[in-house]
């Protein structure tokens, strides 16, 4: 099961090294914001911790959903922005056009 | 994990697809906005299967979610693009809060996990700590809230390699010993949290893109260890591929400053130097006024603008984008060259343009402009200091020696709008702002901007 488990990781890793490959450094700043709101997944975690009964779980588990919540949900709309703001202006006038 | 394949899995599996794809995607400018929504419906595919697992703590856990929604669209909808560092290692620090506790609960005895698992949940805390308090750092002093350069105490290494050993003591004692266990893993926090803040205390100025990034990488490592603990594959390929290609932005920015990881995390690096504050003051610079510089500006043919930190601080870009249209109008031939390292991000300068309008297709990378230098009539350097240093290309001593730069000297002139002759953060002399060619444009670099379009405009 753990061998599964480090395998799943290994692949993952070389996957993630090779998604970004040769990223234009125009859009360093969308990416990192973007894995940011992916990072936040350990929301997953936190509401599988709402099962424990435990009293710190009661505590810790409701804090990382919120606290997970924030850094998904504003990541994405963060990372949203910025990405409309990165349409040249050649976009922008076949926009209007339209 | 169970041998059945049922719906809230596939959820999870749907989700891993699209995080991938999303990433994907995020790779490319035209593509990018779409990567960006494929990877939020994966997230929203990823909640809704763990949801469907527990659902019996639906209504609280769906009142949090929104909660936190509320929070995070008005955090981003309010922030201006100059404070985009800062909410970014704001975010950032909240997901290794929710890793940290994650981490905390799988260790209580109630979540009943093997103790390999356990020591997972423990590696998490460490992890997550790490990443929290060293966020809020980092948000601190690219708010300006503290100094923003490096603070190096005596000592300093030795004391968090004892509080990273107390972290890992502790850790070990809370999974092998379950009396213990609650006053052990309280400690383990307590460490976690500490050696965030010591070890990006120590880090500062101009390598904060390289911290930002590898605090982005490190919440993603954090997710994944976390979720290697209570066995949920969905977490740990969506963390690993974050920790990836978090790591792999941050070899980029170390890559394009020259400097190791390691020279970065533990030399203090940036600490303001008394010895290196001092000039050489047998150099002459020469200074111009806002009038001359339009004179020079309305004549050149060919102009490349450099922003750097300076541009985000005076909040110039809109100002900088305003002459760069009066001077393509012009017909003068104006491009913006930007430094990987520019700013206090990955990306920094890409975004403040962006949001001033700039076309994307004006922006290039130093290496595009470099070779054809010597038919730029003007360089125009707003704010940037250590990117533009030639000494890093021609002065074996100085500490900036082999960082690849942008060639500004080489032009025929260059124009540098500064606030005052400080150094950059690294402290560094700048060769540039004596050099023969140079003409130094002091003041606040928007009212500088503003005074030449209005020349322009008269």
């Amino acid at each position: 099961m753990m061998v599964l488990l480090l395998l799943i990781l290994l692949l993952a890793a070389f996957l993630g090294i090779e998604l970004i490959h040769r990223i234009p450094s125009q859009l360093h700043t969308p990416l990192m914001s973007g894995t940011n709101a992916i990072s936040g997944i350990t929301i997953v975690g936190a509401i599988a911790c709402m099962a424990i009964e435990a009293p710190a779980a009661g505590v810790l588990a409701p804090v990382a959903i919120f606290a997970a919540a924030i850094n998904v949900v504003g990541g994405y709309v963060v990372t949203h922005r910025m990405l409309q703001m990165f349409r040249s202006s050649k976009d922008r006038a076949n926009r209007s056009d339209a | 994990m169970t041998h059945v394949v049922n719906a809230p899995d596939i959820l999870l599996i749907i989700a891993c697809a699209a995080f991938i794809v999303g990433l994907k995607r995020m790779a490319r400018k035209d593509s990018a906005p779409r990567g960006n929504i494929i990877s939020a419906a994966g997230m929203v595919a990823a909640v809704a299967g763990v949801l469907w697992q527990h659902h019996t703590t639906m209504a609280l856990t769906l009142a949090l979610i929104a909660a936190g929604s509320v929070v995070g669209v008005m955090f981003a909808l309010r922030v201006r693009m100059t404070a985009m560092p800062e909410l970014i290692a704001l975010f950032n620090g909240l997901g290794g809060l929710a890793s940290l506790c994650v981490g905390f609960v799988a260790l209580l005895p109630e979540a009943a996990l093997s103790p390999i698992t356990r020591a997972l949940s423990a590696t998490s805390v460490i992890v997550g700590g790490v990443t929290f308090t060293g966020s809020i750092v980092a948000y601190a002093k690219l708010a300006g809230k503290i100094n923003t350069s490096a603070s190096v105490f005596p000592f300093q290494l030795t004391i968090s390699a004892a509080v990273l050993a107390l972290a890992l003591a502790s850790g070990a004692w809370a999974v092998v010993s379950d009396a213990d266990q609650q006053i052990a893993s309280v400690v383990l926090v307590v460490a976690s949290l500490v050696l965030g803040v010591l070890a990006v205390a120590r880090i500062g100025g101009g390598n904060m893109p390289v911290v930002v990034s590898l605090l982005n990488s490190l919440s993603g490592v954090a997710a994944a260890v976390a979720g290697t603990a209570i066995a949920s594959p969905a977490l740990m390929i969506a963390g690993t591929l974050v920790g990836a290609s978090g790591l792999m932005l941050t070899r980029v920015m170390c890559k394009s400053m020259n400097r190791s990881l390691s020279k970065v995390l533990f030399a203090g690096f940036g600490a303001v130097s008394a010895s290196g504050r001092e000039g050489d003051t047998s150099r002459t610079i020469s200074p111009i006024n806002a009038s001359d510089a339009f004179l020079l500006l309305e004549a050149a043919r060919s102009v490349i603008v450099v922003p750097g930190y300076g541009m985000a601080v005076a909040k110039a870009q809109h100002a900088v984008h305003e002459l760069s249209e009066l001077l393509q109008a012009n017909g003068t031939d104006v491009r913006f060259v930007i430094h990987p390292v520019a700013g206090r991000m990955p990306g920094h300068m890409n975004v403040l343009l962006a949001e001033a309008g700039v076309n994307y297709d004006l922006l290039s990378e130093p290496a595009d402009v470099n070779d054809s230098m010597g038919l730029v009539d003007v360089a125009l350097v707003i704010g940037a200091n250590d990117v533009v240093n030639p000494d890093a290309r021609n002065d074996p001593a100085s500490p900036l020696y082999g960082m690849p730069v942008v060639n500004v000297d080489l032009a025929k002139a260059a124009i540098v709008l500064k606030r005052s002759m400080a150094p950059g953060f690294a402290g560094v002399d700048n060769a540039l702002f004596t050099s023969p060619n140079t003409r130094m444009l002091f003041g606040d670099a928007k009212a500088s901007i503003v005074t030449i379009v209005e020349q322009f405009a008269s």
